[in-house]
């Protein structure tokens, strides 16, 4: 049941940013950005966390995950930690994806040549 | 000939050149590659949950295998054919944003090492990053605000 959860709904969200970026052709960058501001601000809304704990990696995987990730972050920072955590939670809950993807990236470079375009 | 009537035509001539994609066809293929990626993430994730590993953990090293992943079939020039086929599908997943930086990594190599892969390293993730960082803040804030009272 989790595999189909996360299938339909991960499958409809793409679906969706589909049908958005056929109809106003906006650049892959900008769809990026605002699904991560989408997500945060669902997180704020106090409708994404539920959303993924019912879909799983259906809602999480696509990137207003991340987003609301950093939400999430931000919330338990401030939380804790008061003001202060405003400027540390968000780094501090998307450290893991961010370091990985700039790591990985860079032995990647190191490893591979850029390829001829077909 | 009146300038409108040249705006016309050329709009005509655009209109005429510009591939027509099937658009029920691209939102079938967005949903099967998104929905395909989502299925193995959710497959990482039960995976390590079943092995004891804690919600946050869990959901760290699956971010983390996506985005390996995403990086290797970078590097084989392997996503940018499912990107070509799957449209959203492969852009909206964790996996694209891995891999729009690990592309301008590869492709900006020969620039040098510190304002080739370090700068364009960030062509996508420093917006993302940014505005995500942005977004979350101001929220943060009004969270904040609402707990003082």
């Amino acid at each position: 049941m989790d595999y189909v959860k996360a299938f339909l709904i991960g499958g409809l969200i793409c679906a969706v940013v589909q049908i958005f970026m056929d109809r106003t052709k906006l650049m892959p960058g900008r769809i990026m950005v605002g699904l991560v501001c989408l997500g945060a601000i669902l997180g704020f809304a106090g409708v994404y966390q539920p959303f993924i704990d019912w879909a799983g990696c259906g809602a999480s995987v696509p990137l207003a995950g991340f987003g609301n990730t950093l939400y999430q972050g931000v919330k338990e920072a401030v939380d804790s930690d008061g003001l202060l955590g405003l400027f540390r939670g968000g780094f501090e809950a998307s450290a893991a994806g961010i370091s990985g993807a700039l790591l990985f990236g860079y032995a990647a470079s190191l490893i591979f040549d850029p390829k001829m375009k077909n | 000939m009146t300038v409108k009537t040249k705006e016309e035509k050329y709009n005509a001539y655009v209109k005429q050149v510009t591939p027509t994609t099937n658009m029920w066809l691209n939102i079938c293929k967005a949903f099967l590659v998104g929905g395909i990626i989502c299925t193995l993430g959710q497959f990482i994730t039960n995976w390590l949950k079943n092995s004891g590993l804690n919600q946050e953990d869990t959901a760290a090293w699956t971010s983390l295998a996506l985005i390996l992943l995403s990086v290797i079939l970078t590097g084989l020039n392997l996503y940018p054919k499912i990107a070509k086929f799957g449209g959203a599908g492969s852009l909206v997943p964790i996996t694209g944003f891995a891999n729009s930086v690990v592309a301008a990594a590869i492709e900006f190599k020969k620039e040098g090492w510190v304002f080739g892969v370090g700068a364009k390293i960030f062509t996508i993730a420093g917006p993302v990053i940014l505005y995500g960082i942005i977004s979350s803040w101001l929220l943060g804030l009004i969270y904040w605000i609402t707990q003082l009272f």
